[in-house]
């Protein structure tokens, strides 16, 4: 058996059946619309595990899904060494979000990752505390920021709404996910020129530390050629 | 890798040595309040230390190193001069699938002391070396002092010098800042269209001022990007110095040299380099083979933003191990955790666990 690890829910959910139903596999929720149980018709030995997509990451981490479609903003995230722990078998083109910086429209002076790192340093001398960008997102930005060389700043937690962040005086700048930009612009935020960390889309992930004996091998094998992905990826 | 009991029975001899040489013991908590520890270090020790949430006290930090504790504790009201050394566990979060420890003993040795500063530089060094002496490691040294009179004798705006001086520990932003203000990089393209607005004096955005930064801030920081723009670059002679000290890598006596002849054209490094000059005087006296010492002037620039003097590191023969042992000096941090007070200080750090690693089976 192989175990397919999908968001159950929402959009997210629709769009992955609808990119494996137009690979011949037809995956399908089953019982009530409150019941988290899936079936699939059109592949042998492939198991369907219906989970929340923050959740996907980790299952796959720990092998306990062969293979997981998730955001690859999240895996990126939650993941260290990402690479090392799953294989991107297939991008799925559709889930689209850039990972972007974002600071206050009325900041004329700032544009750049350049300007946001001499802005914070004036910052911390004025305030007595380092400039807060709010995000749920701490690696990938963290990583992000040190690469680029900014200094001074400090993350702070934001799970939701962190648009609004600024405006209610709890960050100075913010780190978030947008596809069209019309919630920064209604909460007067621009998107810094450089400040795109990660363009994410829903991606075919495996799971390298899961139990690939026991039959799951010759499943990945038949689906590399329907999906059309590289089964050495992993 | 040596087992816990090893590494503290090597731990136990390292302490009984710091004794000897005269230092008070000390503890700190595991748990430190991790506002100190993030104001200080920044984000980047997010992703180094272990972070956990206490019901009452808030974020705290599983303790990622003794020095922060131990200055607090001195500057809190400790006799001077002061020697102390500390034992115990610390705490490094690994963000890659590694074989490197995430909890480890720390053996360390500081010294506040104003009266001579060089002397206790090389006191630590020698005292270490002494220590590891049978380990057969590769020193290397260097000064960060010496990078910083550099760069504050430059002549340019205060501002550039300061930018320069943050980023002294980032070595990469760093050459990108040093080519900018040396004309040698052009500036971001937004900053073009920016300053042509400016100088026409159209409005620069309509839209609604929010958050914390005020208008007067951003009016500061324009008119500094205005005066940065109407500044001449950095003398490329004068880049072409910076980078030629920075790359400096050689045995002490040519570094010495080297950094002597320099300061004909850098006057501003020639304080440092007579501490760096009576520095390997003292060493030399302490027994310390001088001539074999290895001086890197960009040591220590990648570690932890608090040394700004003399940096030292005691190596192994693996290459991807950590240094056995490292430490410098800090005068700063005092002034930062001293709210309003400060000493010099200088200490270093040795991982027990390494060193029983490298003496398992040898006759210590």
């Amino acid at each position: 058996m192989l175990k397919l690890g999908i968001p159950s829910k929402g959009r997210l959910m629709e769009q992955t059946f609808d990119w494996f139903g137009a690979r011949g596999i037809t995956l399908r929720r089953t019982g009530s619309d409150r019941e988290y149980a899936g079936a699939v018709e059109g592949a042998e030995g492939l198991e369907l595990v219906l989970l929340s997509a923050g959740e996907i990451p980790r299952e796959l981490a720990a092998g306990r899904v062969h293979l997981g479609v998730t955001g690859s903003d999240l895996v990126r995230d939650k993941l260290a060494d990402w690479d090392r722990q799953v294989a991107e078998l297939a991008p799925m083109g559709f889930g689209h979000a850039d990972l972007i910086i974002a600071v206050p429209a009325s900041w004329p002076d700032v544009d750049t990752l350049d300007d946001l790192d001499a802005a914070a340093a004036a910052f911390r001398r004025t305030h007595g505390h380092r400039l807060r960008i709010a995000t749920k997102y701490h690696r990938l930005v963290r990583n992000f920021l040190t690469e680029n060389g900014v200094a001074d700043y400090q993350l702070v937690d934001s799970q939701g709404a962190t648009e609004g962040t600024v405006k209610n005086l709890t960050a100075e700048a913010i780190a978030d996910i947008t596809s069209t930009g019309e919630t920064l612009r209604a909460n007067h935020l621009k998107i810094l020129t450089d400040g795109l960390i990660h363009q994410s889309q829903a991606t075919l992930y495996a799971a390298r530390s899961a139990d690939w004996r026991n039959g799951a091998r010759p499943v990945l094998m038949n689906l590399s050629q329907r999906l059309g992905f590289d089964p050495n990826a992993l | 890798m040596a087992l816990k009991g090893a590494a503290r029975a090597e731990a136990d001899r390292l302490m009984a040595a710091f004794r000897a040489a005269g230092a008070v013991a000390v503890e700190a908590d595991i748990l430190q309040p991790a506002e100190v520890l993030l104001d200080l270090y920044g984000e980047d020790i997010r992703g180094r230390a272990y972070v956990t949430a206490d019901p009452i006290r808030g974020e705290m930090m599983l303790r990622p190193d003794f020095t922060v504790p131990v200055v607090q504790m001195h500057m809190a009201g400790g006799a001077e001069p002061a020697r102390y050394c500390y034992l115990g566990e610390v705490f490094r979060k690994q963000e890659h699938l590694t074989d490197r420890k995430s909890e480890y003993f720390q053996v360390g040795y500081e010294v506040f002391d104003r009266a001579n500063p060089v002397q206790a530089d090389a006191e630590v060094f020698a005292l270490f070396a002494r220590l590891l002496a049978p380990l057969n490691l590769r020193a290397a040294t260097g000064d960060i002092g010496i990078l910083m009179e550099a760069v504050r004798g430059l002549k340019t705006l205060e501002t550039r010098k300061a930018a320069l001086l943050r980023h002294i520990w980032r070595p990469r932003r760093f050459t990108q800042l040093l080519d900018r203000f040396g004309g040698r990089s052009p500036a971001p393209e937004p900053r073009a269209r920016l300053l042509a607005a400016l100088a026409s004096g159209e409005t620069l955005t309509d839209a609604p001022l929010i958050g914390l930064r005020s208008g007067a801030e951003i009016d500061a920081r324009l008119a500094a990007l205005q005066e940065d723009a109407a500044a001449p670059p950095i003398a490329a002679e004068e880049v072409a110095r910076l980078n030629d000290l920075l790359n400096l890598s050689a045995k002490s006596p040519a570094a010495l040299t080297h950094l002597r002849d320099m300061t004909r054209d850098m006057p501003a490094i020639a304080a440092a380099t007579d501490r760096m000059e009576a520095r390997l005087e003292a060493l030399s006296a302490m027994g310390v083979p001088v001539d074999d010492l290895d001086f890197e002037a960009s040591h220590g620039r990648t570690t932890l933003e608090y040394y700004d003097g003399f940096v030292f590191s005691f190596h192994g023969p693996d290459p991807d191990l950590p240094p056995i042992a490292s430490g410098g000096r800090y005068d700063a941090l005092t002034e930062v955790l001293g709210q309003g007070r400060s000493i010099p200080a200088v200490g270093g750090v040795i991982r027990p666990g390494l060193v029983a690693d490298l003496t398992e089976g040898a006759p210590c």
